[in-house]
């Protein structure tokens, strides 16, 4: 018996569409996460193209249940729920994403500051534990009852109790990567103060963050959805989920599908973030993901 | 040292802790007073204006203005504000002319009831069903639990409140649709009104604690003297019970004490859906009435609650965990 080889009996280098298929087995959350998240985002830009126009009153076709005409049903003013839900997503999306990432930054920039900057510390981090003192729903509602609704009246309602969370995570890493020989040497060495923040501590901040961030995000859209549900978030003429099943209470025993339908969406969307969130944790930071 | 002398130490350390975590409260309500005062004098509108209406007068926004003292110094505003806090005077609400106090006082109630049951179900479900998934890992048991905890981080409370009130309200009749019926009226209607909506505002909650318990019982379940203790002989609930929860148990009570900010913040919107004239119906009027001093008040009230939980919690730990050193 001989023992040869030729290139044939080599494993075929993967194709891009392989390693694809290989990284959704080993992430099935990600995965999960992405694709309904990707097809939301799809759903609102395509909206124009399939869905009714979601303001049009028809008040002959009051409280319709699901049909083939009207998929979701009608509201009590005759307007088609399948559109406004579509629309309604864009509100969503816009402030969870808007949030998440206007946290991160804050966040991050403060929580470096923070966790460097010994003398600041202290009074920052005092007053970050006050803002988390304050029940973030409450803080939304108390700033949007001063102020004219507004899209991004909300969007800072709800961002000023989420940077706090953010702030934690990173000043808890910049405390234990300060500690590490190779910052203690760049110290020594005389590195600049911006360059050691920058080049040596903030990238070990972005795993953490980028997973916290999702959790922002899951977490601003359901307060949006709250606030609008409570009729202190987005101006009750834009459909938004929460604006919807707000008003949808006064006929809910009747015509429940504007509520639960909107609502769905929502926690559906809030699912996606989430496993998208967990799926990241699992990938960047194993040491979390064994003890949750 | 004598035991006797070790134990006086130990309490005097103790009352010492308890003081000096009790002062550390102090600062965290000193910022949420000075960031709720700031906050809402920052924001731009005008509560005058807002108050006195579209299409009022600078003459009427002066005098709603000077009614609300709002035309004094900002630290004379301020130092008026807690004065008036410290002696239990919240100040006086802008509809209805009540002091903020009064009307704190007559919707206590109802929210109490809600977040101690909900408290109550929340802990009695998750704990089990957490144990269950530790002990049962990676098994079928398990998957369904992890699969409600994941589930119940996405529910918005005020979807889950319609499922529950659509399905055993208004489909099978079992319970009240909405509404609350105060305490002396009869236990049972009582608790009837509190169960749809202690199960609504308590999903989330549940879904943490459950995952933490798992979590917590599944590290504790790979120690050494939980493999003694089974090999001995010892019944499988004795070690889950006695061994394991109690050393699991420091993780499990932290969260339950975070996840009273849940609850307080889900209480505001549990309220309306169910219909239930507590501090969260309160507050939700007085923003559509916009009528603010009522809402400061309530945010240092729930402030205050969050704070005395946590201080709760810090000291429990102490009772749980001996080696925790203060």
């Amino acid at each position: 018996m001989t023992l040869s080889a030729t290139l044939d009996d080599l494993p075929a280098a993967a194709s891009p569409l392989a390693r694809l298929g290989v990284a959704v087995r080993r992430n099935p959350t990600i995965t999960f996460g992405v694709l309904l998240l990707s097809a939301l985002v799809l759903m609102t830009i395509a909206a124009p193209l399939f869905a009714a126009d979601p303001f049009r009153q028809a008040p002959i076709n009051r409280l319709r249940p699901p049909s083939e005409r009207f998929w979701f049903g009608t509201d009590q003013f005759g307007r088609d729920v399948f559109s406004r839900t579509v629309y309604g997503a864009r509100v969503s999306l816009i402030v969870g994403f808007a949030v998440a990432a206007l946290a991160s930054l804050i966040g991050l920039a403060i929580g470096l500051v923070c966790g460097y900057f010994r003398r600041v510390d202290g009074i920052v981090m005092r007053a970050m534990d006050g803002i988390m003192a304050i029940p973030s729903i409450l803080l939304a509602i108390a700033l949007i009852t001063l102020t004219r609704p507004g899209l991004g009246i909300v969007i800072v309602a709800i961002l000023i109790p989420e940077v706090p969370r953010v702030v934690r995570v990173v000043r808890s890493v910049v405390l234990s990567v300060r500690a590490q020989p190779y910052v203690e040497s760049a110290i020594a060495g005389g590195t600049r103060n911006t360059k050691l923040l920058v080049r040596h501590i903030l990238p070990n901040t972005l795993a953490p963050l980028i997973v916290q961030a999702t959790y922002v995000c899951a977490s601003a859209m359901l307060i949006e959805a709250g606030l609008s549900f409570l009729g202190a978030g987005v101006p009750p003429e834009i459909p938004s989920w929460g604006n919807i099943i707000a008003q949808g209470r006064t006929f809910f025993q009747i015509a429940p599908w504007s509520i639960l339908i909107p609502g769905a969406f929502l926690a559906a969307t809030v699912l996606a973030v989430n496993m998208l969130g967990d799926g990241l944790r699992d990938r960047l930071d194993p040491r979390l993901a064994r003890r949750l | 040292m004598k035991n006797g002398e070790r134990e006086e130490t130990r309490e005097t350390n103790m009352t010492a802790y308890i003081l000096r975590r009790l002062l550390a409260t102090i600062p965290v309500m000193v910022v949420v007073t000075v960031f709720v005062f700031v906050l809402l004098r920052l924001a731009p509108g005008d509560p005058a204006a807002i108050i006195a209406g579209e299409d009022a007068t600078a003459q009427q926004i002066a005098a709603v203005r000077g009614k609300l003292g709002l035309d004094r110094p900002i630290l004379e505003q301020f130092a008026v504000w807690i004065a008036g806090m410290l002696q239990g005077d919240f100040g006086t609400s802008i509809f209805s002319n009540l002091p903020v106090s009064r009307l704190i006082a007559q919707r206590l109630e109802p929210t109490v009831s809600l977040t101690l049951s909900t408290l109550l179900v929340a802990v009695c479900l998750a704990v089990p069903l957490g144990v269950l998934a530790a002990w049962k890992a990676r098994r079928l048991v398990d998957r369904l639990v992890m699969a409600f905890a994941v589930l119940g981080f996405a529910m918005p409370v005020f979807l889950f409140g319609y499922v529950l009130i659509y399905v055993f309200a208004v489909k099978l009749g079992w319970l009240p649709v909405q509404g609350y019926r105060p305490i002396h009226e009869g236990l049972w209607p009582w608790a009837e009104s509190l169960i749809l909506p202690s199960l609504a505002l308590g999903i989330t909650y549940m879904a943490l604690i459950a995952r933490i318990t798992r979590a917590s019982m599944l590290e504790v379940l790979a120690q050494d003297y939980i493999r003694t203790a089974d090999s001995k002989g010892l019944a499988a609930s004795r070690v889950l019970l006695l061994h394991a929860l109690k050393n699991a148990a420091v993780p499990i009570v932290t969260v339950i004490g975070i996840g009273v900010a849940l609850l307080i913040s889900g209480v505001v919107i549990t309220e309306t859906v169910f219909n239930i004239p507590g501090l969260g119906r309160l507050t939700v009027d007085a923003v559509l009435k916009r009528d603010y001093p009522i809402v400061q008040g309530l945010i240092i009230v729930f402030a205050a609650a969050k704070v005395l939980v946590n201080l709760v919690i810090d000291i429990s730990y102490v009772f749980l965990d001996p080696r925790i050193r203060y």
